[in-house]
């Protein structure tokens, strides 16, 4: 095929260019209420036919103003409060939020309570990425990966259900341990529903990866550079498109991450595909670390030794983990009531929506839809 | 055998009937093959309560209710025409089933430039979409209908090119003579032209269509279905449901007419003569239909660049090369 994926020459734009159409800039609001937005996320665009020419994000639709709630709740209910922020990996909110609480109160979370924290975060991991996976085919016009993504998402959203009561906000992570133990059966359904989904990868790659219309629709589409992405802030699988090789989990290794054996998926160019393909390769990585952690999972209690009064002594820590979209931070101050001073939250979509408008400048407008589908933003994350 | 008289009137009236009645069945038909086909493709099972058998009823409760819906217009639309574009973009669908030759003696009317008129009434509805997105005051559907506009004139060649290369062949317009000149490999015959003309005629098709893999003008997650993005209610079912299947439907036959050899039994043999030739063509347009359905849920979306692209570049030089090799065809062999 003929085609070619050169970017849009915006010629026909200025004041009467020679013996061309004069065109005119049209502002075009995308949003708040639009299907690729995921959301109440909105985006003033300056269109001239089908070349975007920039398009600035507004956000906060959608602020509840969790960091002042939490000022207002003890300690053993607010790891259920930021479980809302980023709705598609609840689990993994929890679990920085309840790692600050033990920084502060120095509680030793034993072992089977951190193999457990692993397991469900990586399967919650999984989850999350099969969503934006599903959500960026539906996105651009292939609405058949939706339902692989959904098939297999089940298995294992079946396996959260079962252990933690929930689909989408757990609430199972306690400062000290987990909430209790996992139920019988749980290590042989998610081993199942995690191999399947390790089986099943090929499948994706062939259904949309290595289509040949959906690589001209993101290769070398929507490029964030390697510096764009050092001075926006931007963390997670996109920055990790853009050939930054970081990744917390590897880098100041936190509950037991160190103790299994899993790759940093990176690529290069900063494209739309090279965000896809690593967004597609954590969920075989996160696979492969929930199989280690469930073969090695140690017997023992879930819970440490937690005071009946949780008070936290004065004092402040800063905790960051690896969310499936990126840095997630807490920053925890406590004047030592039984109640947080201040919660300050670093969340990963907050700061990689701030590098869109950079992205978006001078593409065109069916190209701003790969784009937001490859930045993997959840709108509760970024206004919390 | 009977020897019934009717005046050009009576006759005229019959002639409507059918085409009213066709139409709405093949619609209703079309979409939930749409539904079902494109579930059990996805490890679903579609709708399965309305009416009872694997949900039959399914496009009729969808037709009702959208019937029943109010019928919203945006305070700044043209009120005028936006009320007419519906229209505008239906009738020349329902007025493509005219021609086709349904059997060797059942056909509305055989004309002897069917095919000519069924290619230029094809291109009509563009009209109706372009007043639809222009009088709707709304930015997604002027994005739309302009985008279905410049789709329109960059598909329609390479669809126009098939069909020259068919009506070359046939040496006739008349869809009856174009059909009788087919033979049993349909298709792929002559060698390598009939393929490339079918298949040309195919994306066109899908392309006219604005169908997945071309659905740029309509695209749902974009642009929020371009020029219906205003519409609800009825004028919704019938500018964009209703006439997406019943292009479809008119789409299936005119393929199953020019290229799979209408009401032909699939191969020459006598014992298959007996079935009537409905049942062929019936059978040879579903063929393509399903076509156009499996289409659908296996392709992302082109961007419209890529798709001008594609038609200038690629689809119409060959359809070039094409009428040149039948040329050839025709003089020499």
């Amino acid at each position: 095929m003929a085609m070619t994926t050169e970017g849009p020459k915006p010629a026909s734009r200025g004041a009467g260019a020679e013996g061309r159409l004069q065109t005119e800039e049209m502002i075009l609001n995308v949003g708040p209420q639009h299907p690729a937005t995921h959301g109440v996320f909105r985006l003033l665009a300056t269109i001239d036919g089908e070349i975007l020419i920039n398009a600035e994000p507004v956000i906060g639709y959608m602020h509840r103003g969790y960091e002042k709630l939490v000022e207002q709740r003890d300690y053993r209910q607010i790891t259920n409060l930021v479980s809302r922020m980023d709705w598609l990996s609840g689990i993994n909110n929890e679990l920085p939020l309840a790692m600050a609480v033990e920084q502060l109160m120095e509680i030793e979370v034993p072992p089977r309570a951190q193999y457990l924290r692993v397991i469900l975060c990586e399967m919650n991991r999984i989850l999350n990425h099969l969503m934006f996976f599903a959500s960026f085919g539906a996105e651009l016009g292939a609405i058949t990966p939706t339902f692989y993504a959904f098939r297999e998402r089940e298995d294992i959203q079946r396996v959260m259900e079962a252990t933690t009561g929930g689909r989408m906000h757990f609430g199972f992570f306690r400062p000290g341990g987990l909430k209790e133990d996992v139920p019988r059966g749980f290590v042989d359904e998610a081993l199942k529903g995690v191999r399947q989904v390790i089986e099943r990868l090929p499948d994706y790659e062939n259904l949309l990866v290595g289509n040949e219309i959906f690589k001209q629709r993101t290769i070398d589409v929507g490029v964030l550079d390697r510096e764009a992405a050092y001075s926006y802030g931007v963390t997670g699988p996109i920055a990790r498109g853009s050939g930054i090789d970081m990744d917390i989990r590897k880098d100041e290794p936190y509950l037991v991450y160190d103790k299994f054996d899993f790759d940093v998926c990176s690529a290069p160019n900063g494209d739309c595909f090279d965000r896809f393909w690593v967004l597609v390769g954590e969920v075989g990585e996160s696979a492969r670390i929930v199989e280690q952690a469930i073969e090695d999972l140690p017997p023992g209690p879930i819970m440490g030794k937690v005071p009946r009064v949780v008070q936290a002594p004065a004092g402040e820590v800063y905790v960051r983990t690896e969310n499936p979209l990126g840095e997630l931070g807490m920053y925890l101050v406590s004047d030592g009531d039984r109640r947080p001073y201040r919660l300050k939250i670093r969340t990963p979509s907050y700061s990689n929506v701030s590098a869109l408008s950079h992205v978006l400048a001078n593409t065109y407008v069916s190209d701003m839809i790969a784009i937001l589908g490859s930045f993997f933003f959840v709108l509760g994350d970024i206004d919390r | 055998m009977f020897d019934i008289t009717l005046a050009t009137w009576q006759i005229l009236v019959i002639k409507v009937l059918v085409i009213l009645t066709v139409v709405p069945l093949g619609a209703l038909v079309g979409g939930y093959a749409e539904h079902k086909v494109m579930a059990h493709l996805q490890h679903r099972l579609g709708p399965m309560y309305p009416g009872g058998w694997h949900g039959w009823a399914t496009t009729l409760a969808d037709g009702i209710k959208f019937l029943l819906k109010e019928d919203i217009i945006p305070a700044a639309a043209d009120r005028k025409v936006f009320s007419f574009a519906p229209a505008a973009i239906m009738v020349p669908i329902i007025m493509t089933y005219l021609v086709i030759p349904i059997d060797r003696n059942l056909v509305i009317e055989d004309l002897d430039v069917g095919l000519f008129y069924l290619l230029a009434i094809g291109s009509l509805s563009t009209i109706g979409l372009l007043m639809a997105g222009w009088s709707s005051a709304n930015k997604y559907a002027l994005i739309g209908a302009l985008r279905s506009a410049a789709q329109l004139i960059a598909y329609e060649l390479p669809i126009v090119l098939a069909a020259a290369v068919v009506a070359m062949l046939a040496g006739s317009l008349s869809l009856i003579d174009i059909v009788e000149a087919q033979n049993f490999p349909f298709a792929v015959w002559p060698p390598g032209i009939g393929l490339v003309a079918f298949l040309l005629f195919t994306i066109g098709a899908v392309a006219e269509m604005t169908r997945v893999p071309f659905d740029m003008p309509v695209a749902e997650s974009e642009i929020i279905t371009g020029p219906f993005t205003e519409y609800s209610g009825m004028r919704y079912i019938f500018s964009h449901m209703f006439a997406e299947m019943g292009h479809m439907v008119a789409f299936g036959g005119i393929a199953a007419t020019l290229f799979l050899g209408g009401y032909k039994p699939i191969v020459p043999l006598r014992i298959l003569e007996f079935i009537p030739g409905v049942f062929w063509f019936a059978g040879k347009t579903m063929f393509m239909i399903f076509l156009f359905l499996w289409i659908r849920p296996t392709f992302p979306r082109v961007r419209e660049d890529q798709l001008q692209k594609f038609a200038w570049k690629f689809l119409i030089p060959v359809g070039l090369v094409l009428i040149l090799a039948t040329g050839a065809w025709v003089l020499y062999v």
